[in-house]
């Protein structure tokens, strides 16, 4: 069984066409990339997947359930977690209470500090604990919040591009501790628009344009594609 | 030991300024003065100063609504008037014998917090936030002040309580605890004080347990960020609701002291006026801090009360000047901003010193 399958996904803004009969499926234990130019949909498919924003029509299901009406905090209680575009932690609070907030669901007393620990030494922010987290440098600030979404151990995870803004030895780093999680049996699907990161990381590629599937394959068949190289130049309507 | 151990412990923790063995010295030797100070002083006095204790707690509502939880509610004198006049309706109807004036307190809170169940509900499950929360709230004070003030006819009355308009309503009991032989009346002087004053340390302490837990972890994530905290999976709008009904509770707790402090109680107490009073004594004081609030509310409370004596005119411009120069000045407010200073200091100091 299929962990994710998107169905004839459509989402309107108006007379806009954000999300047009979109098809995904995910495999368990694949890492997953969705690429493609700005404005194709991306975050939006997201958006959908979290139930941030609901479907005008088509079907989400998870794991086997449909899930196209649950509540966004029932869709993580089943096995989704997000890393947002925007680093999402929680700016005024300190490194260790961003990872407490987001442990404390699972874990209690001794449990929970060894947790938290365990966490910090992953994400390599030991010695950044005590920082509040909005004095973090832009790529800590993706590692913390990563850290909190895979804290919910979950079962699918989708990072909306984890490594805007970091350098290449960042990116690298990124993906090593994508590589990591995925080694452990989780399931990824990320929004990235840096190719060293899809070429390191990505089993599968789909391309999103226009709110539609465009193309899908593997990132070598993505490359070659000369109708994909075409509309990231903006030549495109094939 | 150990059980009373582990709840000192949760006293403390990243949502409350002041910890460890110096801050309690120094909560000890304030408690013990607050103690003391009736047998220094004169019945009027301490009345008086049982009135500022009074609006502390609606302080401390906006305190967790908005200091911790972040949502602006600028009508907790709805609450505090529903609790007020609930308190005079049920205490003209069926006097103060046997206790009933402290049944009638739980009731009159129970009655404010049911209110404040019906109006979270639609306001955070139909995702009311921001400034749309402050004006919703507000306009149910204004309104809830609109209606009273029509009620001055003979037709209007709860049983044998009239609610008399604009004149508001008065003469009901005073708090009255019983007792063998005879019942103690809290009158507005030492009775009255050593009550609110244990209901405010309660109160104080419940808070702070309240919002070093895994609840209050939520609470304030719900502030930095409501979208990550929903997407970590916690149903938000239960815990926005849950704290907007702690909050009313508080407000009604104020409104009850109020109203049986000077047996009194009036549409105005819900204007606007008073709607915005809290917002500036939470605001000077430092809003995400329940210290700071309790400091803060009780200095402004005195200051205003000394300019209102001296240039009575005054006092209102007075206070939005110190709001502005609040928010100029030290945006999280003034008593949060020296705590942290003192905290620096002390810090310095044992560093020196080790």
């Amino acid at each position: 069984m299929s962990l994710l399958e998107l169905r004839e996904l459509n989402k309107h803004f108006g007379g806009l066409h954000v999300t047009n009969a979109v098809n995904l499926t995910l495999e368990p234990g694949e890492i997953h990339c969705l690429i493609g130019p700005n404005g194709a949909g991306k975050s939006t498919l997201f958006r959908l997947i979290l139930g941030e924003h609901h479907p005008g029509s088509g079907d989400i299901l998870f794991a086997g359930e449909n899930i196209t009406a649950l509540k966004s905090f029932a869709r993580i209680h089943r096995g989704l977690s997000v890393k947002f575009q925007v680093p999402g932690v929680f700016k005024g609070l300190s490194v260790r209470q961003n990872l407490e907030i987001a442990l404390q669901s699972r874990h209690r007393g001794a449990e929970l500090e060894a947790e938290i620990g365990r966490l910090l030494t992953f994400l390599g922010l030991e010695s950044e604990q005590a920082q509040t987290a909005g004095n973090l440098s832009h790529g800590q600030k993706q590692w913390l919040e990563i850290g909190m979404a895979i804290s919910l151990k979950p079962r699918l995870l989708l990072l909306d591009e984890p490594t805007a803004g970091m350098s290449p030895e960042e990116t690298h780093m990124t993906g090593e501790m994508v590589q990591r999680l995925n080694a452990d049996g989780m399931t990824v699907l990320a929004i990235e628009h840096d190719m060293a990161f899809v070429r390191q990381v990505a089993q599968r590629v789909t391309v999103l344009h226009l709110g539609q599937v465009f193309a899908q394959g593997s990132i070598d068949e993505i490359v070659a594609d000369e109708r994909v190289a075409a509309i990231y130049l903006g030549q495109a309507h094939a | 030991m150990t059980g009373f151990l582990s709840l000192f412990r949760r006293l403390e923790g990243p949502q409350t300024v002041g910890r460890g063995p110096g801050f309690w010295g120094l909560f000890a030797v304030v408690l013990a003065v607050a103690l003391a100070y009736p047998l220094f002083s004169d019945g009027y006095t301490v009345g008086n100063t049982v009135y500022f204790f009074v609006w502390v707690f609606i302080a401390l509502s906006l305190c967790i609504i908005w200091g911790y939880g972040g949502s602006l509610s600028f009508g907790q004198t709805a609450f505090f008037g529903i609790a007020g006049y609930g308190y005079g309706v049920l205490t003209l109807n069926f006097g103060s014998a046997y206790g009933f004036t402290l049944v009638a307190l739980v009731i009159a809170v129970g009655i404010a917090a049911l209110f404040a169940v019906l109006l979270g509900y639609f306001m955070f499950f139909g995702r009311i936030a921001g400034v749309f929360l402050g004006i919703v709230t507000l306009a149910v004070t204004l309104m809830l002040e609109r209606f009273m003030a029509q009620t001055a006819g003979p037709e209007w009355h709860i049983g044998s309580a009239r609610l008399n308009g604009f004149n508001g309503m008065s003469a009901m009991p005073p708090l009255t605890i019983p007792w063998p032989g005879e019942p103690i009346v809290l009158f507005a002087d030492v009775g009255l004080y050593y009550f609110v004053l244990g209901l405010l340390v309660v109160v104080y302490l419940a808070l702070r347990i309240l919002m070093n837990s895994s609840f209050g972890n939520v609470i304030v994530a719900i502030r930095e960020n409501p979208e990550r905290a929903e997407m970590l999976g916690y149903d938000i709008r239960k815990y926005q609701l849950i704290t907007f009904v702690i909050g009313a509770a508080l407000a009604g707790i104020s409104g009850v002291l109020y109203t049986a402090w000077g047996q009194y109680i009036t549409p105005s107490s819900m204007g606007m006026t008073a709607a915005a009073l809290p917002l500036i004594w939470v605001a000077v004081g430092g809003r995400s801090d329940l210290t700071s609030t309790v400091v803060g509310t009780l200095v402004v409370l005195a200051a205003f009360q000394a300019l209102t004596i001296y240039g009575s005119q005054y006092a209102l411009v007075f206070m939005g000047v110190l709001l502005v120069l609040t928010v100029l000045i030290a945006p999280n407010g003034l008593v949060l901003g020296v705590m942290h200073w003192l905290g620096r200091l002390a810090a310095r100091f044992t560093q020196r010193a080790g």
